[in-house]
């Protein structure tokens, strides 16, 4: 119920991590690959992910929206490949293929049965080096993005506040541009773009691959060596450099007014530190912040005070996510219930925050919340696909493979004092960005928001 | 080269195992409630599916919305427990449980470690047979319906398929909204819950799947614990209906940079001889992936729309063939062109050896790939049980779909589709588009 409202902006952040059954085997090609096997016998299915360390964030100014529609061009065509068939190919093997975009990575996958990884992976290996782009191809695929554009976002009242409230919280750094593109620029996008993003960032010394399912590392090596190992480096591609954050002196607010809009709601976001390599305890503790303030509909703190006891929201939620290579936000959503303005309800919820960081969290709330990041590193396990894409992203994001293994241990560590100790440093009023969503009717709270 | 690879490829797709790791249990409960297990004991925890058919279709009269209410209403107490406490002892043993509702069934989906398998136990068959209802807790989900109601009505998606059934279904349940609307949901009442509740959860209606670290043994213990205590029957079932569906296109205007597309035609029955034959047809037209007949004509090659695929429903009370899309204003009529055109053609010429071909493999290689996790499978038996198929379908159902001839994809095709005979709901500002008859 209500999930339409939260839209997780890149991947969704989990608690869970593998635990010891799945075995996770690693090791580097001469050319820099890195390679990541995950093994699962229980069924004669595996996964194929390659994931390039280059996302919407690394893209030049002017060009937003290139690292996505370099994504789409990668289902053209190679010297071996027809363009358009990398898909029907995949597909007349039963398998299932498709690719995402986020500020950090781009990544694509291949579904299929274990015995045809030779062939996803020969033509993985192929595109990720002789890409070949006709007019045609370039052309249409910019109308398509273009499409997806309207429809994820221009025919989204909460995907256009979305998009409004991430630019006001990034100044400086990238991460405030759409990964989709801004429009205008979108429309300007060439072939020479695409390709001069392709020759820099799709090599080998850029990517993660990941094999998992019913496969051996063994089989994986071999099969590497053979298809990716041929293939040249980038040279001289360094660690990402973008622009920092400056210290936010002034909270931001802005507000967006939609017809399309039926429910108005509140949401506000303040910067937080990400998941870092051998650093991830502010991470964890912000973790479990996020799961004790909004992650029951029943028992999480924002629910009992503003839904049960209060009754001045309908649904709220808290959302952080740590997996990001450069500095992440930890954000709150507030529905407010009929009848309720949005200052009075943004006032309540400060209230909950100021005293969360006060008092700190209940320690029952704490250890049922410990349990479940426990048990949920057992479910995590029965979803292959779900450790491959842990691993791809954490690797994308700046972490290591022993920061991945040990995220359970560093989450179950974390003491009731550190979750309060980290309210206290990010929930900083004076850092915040707050946003209303409202229908285009206006009511007492134009006025309200102008005080 | 490609061609050589697709060979080589067709000969390996005969030879691999079908479904090697799934061993289905048929077992019945002390009780004498059937349910289909399927043991694996590699990972601590059990994924249980329950489906009890009717859905929201079972709504009584003047009291739509009322099973949507209800199931929205069981989590949120039961027996000693009101909301928070229900949901704080739910989360003390990791538990999932979560029930959802649809036009055809209420389901419940649980997942449960090992450790404490029968305090979760406990904890379900309190929710299912003594759900408190507390009026507060009714008054609190029923505004959260009441908000998503609101928000549907200016969601262009939602606008566009709500009005395509409603054109189908009329007064029929499968024609209004299964929340209800804002009157018939604020009139509802603690009574009409407990109404609701009778009518849908019953023994006679449910089907029963387990995947996981369980034995048949406890299975069976458990399913009686569970559903023991529920009435033998429930609610009748709804009339069968035709979807009333003619060719044309119905305009809603909605301010917007993009239209909405809503397409759809009447469709085939489960158990139709020709049944595989359309869903072979359905994946050349408009099935997942690229090499769909329609993503290649309108995205492709013309870059149209982000994406628009087709489906076949055949629900338990009436058969469709639908399809969705969107694109922009000035070309939405373009796009629609281009359907009409494509469902010409295979209405008048079927499709193509190649086509045929690439959709065997593709449905008999990706089945397999479904059966990747208990929550997963679990979902899938329960499906395949409410649907009156037999467990060892699992293992015969792509010799189904291998049978398909040309001949039977060109004889469904002409029986089912007709030129012009597809109507198209368009939401937003199109160009050049009105409502015809």
């Amino acid at each position: 119920m209500f999930l339409r409202i939260l839209r997780p902006l890149v991947l969704a952040a989990v608690f869970a991590s593998p635990a010891a059954a799945g075995e996770v085997t690693s090791f580097d090609l001469d050319n820099g690959l890195q390679v990541v096997v995950i093994e699962d016998h229980r069924a004669p299915v595996v996964v194929q992910m390659v994931w390039y360390r280059a996302g919407a964030a690394d893209e030049k100014p002017g060009v937003s929206g290139v690292a996505h529609f370099l994504e789409h061009l990668m289902f053209k065509g190679t010297d071996t490949v027809p363009s358009g068939e990398f898909s029907k190919i995949v597909a007349a093997n039963g398998g299932s293929d498709n690719a995402f975009t986020s500020w950090d990575f781009t990544a694509y996958f291949q579904r299929i049965a274990s015995d045809r990884l030779e062939l996803v992976m020969k033509m993985e290996a192929d595109r990720m080096r002789h890409l070949k782009l006709s007019e045609d191809d370039w052309q249409t695929e910019r109308e398509v993005v273009i499409e997806e554009r309207n429809q994820r976002t221009d025919s989204d009242p909460g995907a256009i506040f979305g998009e409004q409230k991430q630019a006001a919280q990034y100044l400086n750094h990238p991460y405030g541009t759409p990964i989709i593109g801004w429009r205008q620029e979108m429309e300007k996008l060439t072939r020479q773009d695409a390709l001069d993003w392709y020759k820099t960032y799709y090599a080998p010394n850029d990517a993660v691959l990941i094999v998992a399912g019913d496969v051996t590392p063994d089989e994986v090596k071999a099969l590497a060596e053979k298809y990716y190992g041929p293939l040249a480096p980038t040279p001289g591609i360094g660690p990402r450099a973008r622009p920092q954050e400056p210290v936010q002196r002034a909270e931001r607010r802005l507000s967006y007014r939609d017809p399309r809009v039926a429910q108005p709601y509140l949401s506000r976001s303040y910067l937080a530190p990400e998941r870092d390599p051998g650093d991830q305890k502010t991470a964890a503790a912000l973790t479990i912040l996020a799961a004790a303030l909004g992650g029951s509909p029943q028992t999480s703190i924002l629910a009992k005070r503003l839904q049960f006891d209060s009754k001045i929201a309908l649904y709220t939620a808290a959302d952080y996510d740590g997996l990001s290579y450069d500095d992440t936000t930890f954000s709150l959503v507030v529905v407010p219930a009929p009848g309720v303005g949005m200052a009075e309800a943004e006032k309540a919820m400060d209230g909950v925050l100021d005293d969360v960081a006060k008092n700190g969290i209940d320690a029952e709330q704490f250890a049922r919340i410990k349990t479940q990041i426990r048990a949920d590193n057992i479910y995590a396990e029965d979803s292959v696909m779900g450790l491959a894409k842990r691993y791809g992203e954490a690797l994308t994001t700046g972490l290591t493979i022993k920061d991945v293994q040990d995220w359970p241990a560093v989450l179950d560590a974390v003491t009731v004092d550190e979750v309060r100790q980290a309210a206290r440093d990010v929930l900083d009023k004076r850092h915040a960005v707050t946003g209303w969503m409202m229908p285009e009717s206006a009511g007492d709270d134009t006025t309200e928001l102008m005080q | 080269m490609i061609r050589a690879l697709i060979t080589v490829a067709v000969v390996l797709m005969t030879a691999l195992p079908a479904l090697a790791a799934v061993k289905i249990q048929e077992i019945t409960s002390p009780g004498g409630i059937r349910a289909w297990l399927v043991e694996e004991h590699s990972l601590p925890f059990t994924a249980l599916e329950l489906r009890f058919e009717g859905g929201a279709s079972l709504d009584a009269p003047g009291k739509r919305g009322a099973t949507t209410l209800m199931t929205s209403t069981l989590e949120e107490g039961a027996g000693d427990l009101d909301s928070q406490g229900f949901a704080a002892a739910r989360e003390a043993l990791a538990a999932d449980i979560s029930f959802d509702v649809g036009d055809d069934a209420v389901s419940v989906s649980a997942q449960m470690l090992t450790e404490n398998r029968d305090q979760v136990v406990a904890l379900l068959k309190s929710a299912l047979t003594e759900p408190r209802f507390d009026q507060d807790a009714i008054d609190r989900v029923r505004a959260q319906i009441d908000s998503l109601i609101r928000q549907d009505e200016t969601d262009p998606g939602r606008i566009s398929s709500r009005t395509l059934d409603r054109l189908a279904f009329g007064d029929h349940p499968y024609g209004t909204v299964r929340n209800g609307t804002l009157d018939s949901l604020a009139a509802l009442t603690r009574d009409d819950l407990i109404a609701a509740k009778d009518a849908v959860l019953a023994r006679d209606r449910v089907s029963v799947a387990a995947v996981g670290d369980i034995t048949p043994e406890a299975l069976g213990k458990l399913i009686d614990e569970v559903l023991g205590p529920l009435p033998a029957k429930g609610a009748p079932m709804p009339p069968h209906v035709t979807p009333d569906l003619t060719g044309g296109v119905t305009v809603v205007d909605f301010d917007s940079p993009q239209s909405v597309v809503n397409f759809g035609q009447p469709g085939i029955t489960r158990d139709d001889p020709d049944f595989f034959a359309a869903y072979v047809l359905n994946h050349i037209i408009g099935g997942q992936g690229f090499s769909a007949r329609l993503m290649d004509e309108v995205r492709e090659k013309r870059g149209l729309t982000y994406g628009i695929g087709t489906f076949l429903m055949p629900l338990n009370l009436a058969e469709t063939w639908q399809g969705t899309f969107s694109s922009a204003n000035e070309k939405v009529a373009e796009a629609i062109g281009v359907v009409q055109d494509v469902w010409a053609d295979v209405a008048a010429n079927g499709v193509t050896e190649a086509e045929l071909d690439a959709a065997k493999t593709y449905l008999t290689g990706s089945f397999p790939l479904r059966f990747d996790g208990n929550d997963r499978i679990a979902g899938i038996l329960v499906g395949m049980m409410a649907e009156g198929l037999p467990a060892s379908y699992v293992n015969d159902r792509n010799g189904y779909i291998e049978a398909v001839t040309l001949d039977d994809v060109k004889r469904v095709a002409q029986r089912l589709m007709t030129p012009g005979g597809l109507r198209f709901v368009v939401v937003g500002k199109p160009v050049g588009l009105q409502t015809t008859n």
